[in-house]
């Protein structure tokens, strides 16, 4: 059994098509389903982006990314290339292809309303888009479109940021990374996709981080016997084994 | 590490329970009341989850919890969050000295990536949580409130590289945690039966609560 990720390993010929581009502005958010077989890259223009991210199953809500399944099935604390996003029914949502910034936070959750106060007054009549959203709000807007609530927000990915942590278990957000990391996701089933971009809740810039995410959606190659994200450990590949099932029994 | 030990004797307890492995423990404790969870045989994992008995959608984060504390490790002094940010209870004694709250429960599901896909008739925690929610309608819990929990006596350690390892050797056969609630709150326990893990030498055991006014 293997669990290292070699990030370093070159991607060719993994995506067939990027069929659209969208830019999302920093304290916005945003949600769509996404097909099997599909990609998204995200990019971080401007650098110092984060981008709350979550994942259900359209078919059966009840089924949502699940951190915790997703660590410690790769026996891992970030995520990267190579590493799978798990529901909480052992099947994969989505497989990181691409990585260049090599470390996403899925830990700490999200902004709420007392962390952004400390950079103002979050008030859409005075600064209409220029308001200061915060995360918790931004996914409770989005899930409420499709009948989900409080009760529904699990834990989040955080895209373009890095948690580390010492000996002690002591957390701190790592500094920003420049500008153009990137990473791709190749979606493994149906999958609705809720996400923000709001800050990440340990920012302590001196300014609210307004920063936006380049979005690309196109479709995925068929996935090889030899494809890193499922060849990276023995879990991966159990993984993908039940979502073949799934599959089979749609 | 922080062991700090409580001054309250069981004898002096409200009420006392043993929860056999694999079997479930749903209750409520009052604002103010005191729980303690005790390890009875050692290296056993209570994979628990809290909620506001008022409003169960607000309930235990983890995420919120590490993130406030600014640690991913619990221990006495620890705040135990809601996915509102609000603190649900305090640990006030801790004779193990560090808890888990990044592993998540074992599942029917999860066992048959961990460990082998043959391994999906095998009990689990998320199969004790189903079974408690079902049995007792009246808490108002659904599987949509069944989120991610903490593994009292568990030792799960994140390496400075981000890495995730699974570790023994810090429960032993009476160490216990305990916790006063700040805010009524409903209790779920799922005493492990994990088989496949080495965490409790394959062997499941008791756990006993008590809960104190």
């Amino acid at each position: 059994m293997s669990n290292s990720i070699d990030s370093s390993r070159p991607n060719p010929s993994l995506i067939r098509s990027m069929d659209y581009s969208t830019d999302i502005p920093g304290a916005s958010h945003w949600s769509l389903r996404m097909r099997k077989g599909t990609i998204m890259r995200l990019t971080d223009t401007q650098g110092g982006a984060n981008v709350g991210m979550l994942f259900y199953n359209p078919e059966n809500l009840l089924e949502r990314y699940n951190a915790p399944d997703s660590l410690k099935c790769q026996h891992t604390f970030k995520l990267t290339q190579g590493h799978c996003l798990y529901s909480d029914m052992g099947r994969i949502f989505a497989s990181i292809i691409e990585d260049t910034h090599g470390w996403h936070d899925t830990v700490c959750g999200n902004s709420h309303a007392n962390h952004i106060k400390r950079w103002g007054v979050r008030d859409y009549q005075s600064n209409r888009n220029d308001w200061m959203q915060n995360g918790h709000d931004a996914f409770l807007v989005e899930l409420a479109k499709y009948g989900l609530g409080q009760a529904d927000l699990a834990a989040n990915v955080n895209w373009f940021s890095q948690i580390v942590t010492d000996e002690t278990g002591k957390m701190q957000l790592a500094p920003s990374k420049a500008a153009g990391a990137q990473l791709t996701l190749r979606f493994e089933m149906d999958t609705l996709v809720i996400l923000h971009t709001c800050p990440h809740p340990m920012n302590q810039a001196d300014n609210y981080p307004r920063k936006p995410v380049h979005i690309q959606l196109g479709e995925a190659e068929p996935v090889t016997t030899t494809d890193a994200c499922l060849t990276a450990c023995d879990e991966n590949r159990r993984g993908f084994q039940n979502n073949a099932l799934y599959h089979l029994g749609r | 590490m922080s062991v700090i030990a409580s001054d309250l004797l069981i004898d002096n307890a409200r009420y006392t329970q043993s929860i056999k492995a694999g079997n479930y423990y749903l209750g409520t404790i009052k604002a103010g009341q005191t729980f303690r969870i005790v390890d009875l045989e050692g290296n056993q994992a209570a994979d628990t989850l809290f909620f506001n008995a008022n409003d169960p959608s607000e309930r235990y984060s983890a995420m919120d919890t590490i993130r406030e504390q600014s640690n991913v490790y619990l221990t006495t002094g620890s705040e135990l969050r809601s996915n509102l940010n609000n603190v649900l209870l305090r640990i006030v004694a801790d004779t193990c000295g560090r808890h888990d709250t990044l592993g998540g429960a074992c599942a029917t599901e999860s066992n048959t990536v961990r460990y082998d896909l043959e391994k999906r008739c095998m009990h689990a925690c998320r199969d004790s949580w189903m079974l408690a929610i079902a049995e007792h309608p009246e808490y108002g819990l659904h599987k949509r409130d069944i989120s991610h929990n903490i593994n009292f006596f568990m030792n799960v350690p994140v390496t400075p590289e981000g890495g995730l390892t699974f570790e023994d050797g810090i429960s032993a056969p009476g160490k216990y945690v305990e916790l006063t609630a700040v805010m009524d709150v409903i209790v779920l326990i799922s005493n492990c039966p994990q088989l496949n893990n080495p965490c409790n030498g394959y062997n499941p055991t008791p756990v006993q609560i008590a809960v104190w006014d």
